[in-house]
């Protein structure tokens, strides 16, 4: 019974669930780690999986597809960069504008370009790794093995090596220094020469690529199709995985993980069970919040996430 | 002498300071119109016939007020958890679940009297809105969770409990539908029962002899959301409630000193501010559909943000910024309707977003330049 659950499958689908949170979490830890709240997570995910889909619609090619994604999630990040760094407005309701924009620009443009809101990709990427060998020619083990780490799509990879150069850069490298200490006591890291908007841009900039990889991961990868609203809050679940990974890539992607078995588990047990879909559905939101109560007291915040960094006139 | 200048700019300042919203709404309909020119359409023509359709007459009138109804709610609900330092973005949720614990006293409780039952479908409508809002309040107040995350992710489990308790509660088929056989498209509730609606405003005003279109939708529930936006204002400035609600918000380590209890506060400012969002069960619901159905909620907790940005978190500025919004919507959904799709009303969303991203930044243009004046 339970068994039948926890497959192979059951865990490939698990990580493939957990891409596009660990991207958008990572995204969440470099503006965090800078001192800049990032709650468009959610609209860059949004716009970046439409524009995903549209630009392999255009070109013909995913991996444009996939670099327009993230240079739009990159602008996107430029706009929060701009109104909540350089204006040092409210970086709540600078995410907050962002996820608006997105929620109306994305059905505006494919209502323009396609007459339609929701919007079949053309293409979707190719599984790489190995090919999963018949029963007969594999022990049970090996083909499981194969299914759950060899036998993913390229983005699967590449978040992973994204995820270990993240923790690398951000703990282990004078840039990562000076970001943890822009986020942490920008006065002294200014004293100290370091350019704190410069930093914060940066920082932003990339939560926003990121944020856009995670967005075309969502459509182009897990939906072969763009319809609105489709990132669903993930954005926000991104949030509550990099909360409870207290702020570094390694556990953001571990809690993401987390997330992914979750939701690989509640679509399980429906097949099984007969318990109405609109439950199930729920599970990733319930998830998030136990997961958010369960982490509080462990984890603390960047000192200076959240607040713009006045530079002291006298 | 230089005492008169500097009173002058200082005068001209806070006038300028009142007025950012007025001119981030002119820069966003100027990028709208940018908008528009790349579409290939004419800016003019389309914002001519988007206002002239809106508040050219009367029954357009009605529709802009019908449609600011709802946002005056949310607005206040956003203004109102603002005011505690609060950020709730969980009107949606707290829509759909008032407007649904409205619904179902509604038709539940078909045989009280009018006199009784209205009352208690208002209440309930705040109440279920109150109810969701209590957990992210809880939750900031006793573990410090940011109640932005805990509020969306309210607002899904939301969509997805009442989207179950939308088919436990299904309307049985009418006869046309049972004879031709087809399904309920979009699943809605019964009707509630006819002494749980609001009336109308179009008899009324024939009572009167003003002439209004029958059909029109606006109802008492726009009158009840003036009311209650006074009621807001009076709470937040005129009783030691607000009083602590606003210290809590405006510095909540100073308000601790001050023997105030920041945790009661948040709780209730939450509560208070969900029950202001679970009334546009009274516009939608009791005024409007007499049903519970979702797209009839979609978008209005969200806007409400917009709204309450835009009218600085001030009761009156709310209104003001709903009745725009209103119109925008009405206009936005005409010229759709007239160019023949031409012209997508999501462009209303696009127009809206820019209008807050621009408040802010003006606002805090304007505030770094009194701040300049006043070090010189």
């Amino acid at each position: 019974m339970f068994s039948s659950i926890i497959s192979p499958d059951f865990f490939a689908s698990a990580i493939r669930i957990a891409i596009p949170l660990a991207l958008a979490g990572l995204g969440g830890v470099y503006s965090e780690k800078s001192g800049v709240v990032n709650i468009g997570l959610e609209g860059m995910m949004l716009t970046s999986a439409f524009i995903a889909v549209a630009g392999t619609n255009f070109t013909k090619n995913v991996w444009f597809g996939i670099l327009f994604a993230v240079i739009i999630g990159i602008l996107l990040g430029l706009i929060h960069a701009i109104v909540s760094v350089s204006f040092k407005a409210n970086q709540i309701v600078s995410g907050v504008a962002i996820n608006l924009f997105a929620s109306g620009i994305t059905v505006f443009l494919s209502w323009l370009w396609f007459h339609e809101t929701q919007i079949m990709a053309l293409k979707n990427l190719p599984t790489w790794g190995f090919k999963v060998p018949n029963p007969g020619e594999a022990s049970s083990l090996v083909r499981g093995l194969i299914v759950i780490f060899a036998h993913h799509s390229p983005l699967v990879y590449i978040t992973l090596v994204i995820i270990i150069i993240s923790q690398i850069l951000i703990f282990r490298t004078p840039f990562g220094l000076r970001l943890r200490s822009v986020g942490e006591y920008p006065q002294a890291a200014d004293t100290l020469g370091i350019n704190v908007v410069q930093m914060r841009y940066i920082a932003v900039l990339i939560s926003g690529g990121l944020a856009g990889l995670a967005g075309s991961v969502l459509s182009i990868e897990q939906a072969h199709f763009f319809v609105k609203e489709m990132s669903g809050g993930r954005g926000f679940i991104a949030l509550a995985a990099m909360i409870f990974g207290k702020w570094t890539p390694f556990g953001t992607a571990a809690a993401a993980l987390l997330f992914g078995i979750g939701e690989a588990l509640a679509i399980r047990v429906q097949g099984v069970y007969t318990i109405p879909v609109q439950f199930i559905n729920m599970i990733p939101y319930l998830l998030a919040i136990l997961v958010l109560v369960g982490a509080i007291g462990r984890a603390t915040a960047p000192a200076a996430s959240g607040t713009p960094y006045e530079k002291e006139i006298s | 002498m230089n005492r008169d200048k500097s009173k002058k700019s200082n005068l001209f300042f806070s006038i300028i300071e009142r007025i950012t919203p007025i001119i981030a709404i002119i820069g966003a309909l100027f990028i709208g119109s940018i908008v528009i020119l790349l579409m290939g359409e004419d800016p003019i023509q389309v914002y001519k016939m988007m206002f002239g359709l809106a508040i050219g007459n009367r029954d357009g009138w009605g529709n802009v007020l019908f449609r600011a109804t709802p946002l005056i709610f949310t607005g206040l609900a956003v203004a109102f958890a603002f005011r505690c330092g609060l950020f709730n973005i969980g009107g949606e949720g707290q829509v759909y679940v008032g407007a649904f614990l409205a619904a179902y006293i509604g038709f539940t409780f078909a045989k009280l009297p009018a006199i009784l039952l209205i009352p208690i479908t208002i209440a309930a409508s705040a109440l279920g809105g109150a109810l969701w809002a209590a957990l992210p309040g809880f939750l900031k107040a006793k573990k410090g969770i940011h109640e932005v995350i805990i509020t969306i992710m309210m607002n899904w489990i939301a969509t997805s409990l009442t989207f179950y308790l939308v088919l436990v509660y299904k309307a049985p088929p009418t006869e046309e539908m049972r004879l031709a056989g087809v399904p309920q498209m979009i699943p809605h509730t019964s009707e509630i029962a006819e002494a749980a609606r609001l009336p109308r405003i179009a008899p009324l005003l024939s009572k009167i002899n003003i002439s209004f279109p029958s059909h029109n939708p606006l109802n008492i529930s726009f009158f009840l959301a003036i009311i209650v936006a006074i009621l807001v204002y009076y709470i937040l400035w005129k009783t030691s409630l607000g009083y602590e609600i606003r210290a809590v918000g405006y510095n909540s380590a100073a308000a601790e000193y001050a023997g105030i209890s920041i945790a009661k506060n948040i709780i209730l400012a939450m509560m208070i501010s969900g029950a202001l969002a679970g009334l546009v069960g009274t516009n939608e619901v009791m005024g409007y559909k007499f049903r519970w159905r979702q797209e009839l909620f979609l978008g209005l907790g969200f806007n409400g943000i917009a709204v309450a940005l835009l009218g600085k978190n001030h009761p009156l500025g709310v209104v003001l910024a709903a009745i725009l919004f209103g119109t925008l919507s009405y206009g936005g959904a005409l010229v759709n309707i007239y160019t023949a799709g031409k012209i997508p009303r999501e462009l209303i969303m696009v127009i809206q977003a820019v209008i807050v991203i621009l408040v802010v930044i003006s606002d805090e243009i304007i505030k770094r330049l009194i701040l300049r004046r006043k070090t010189e």
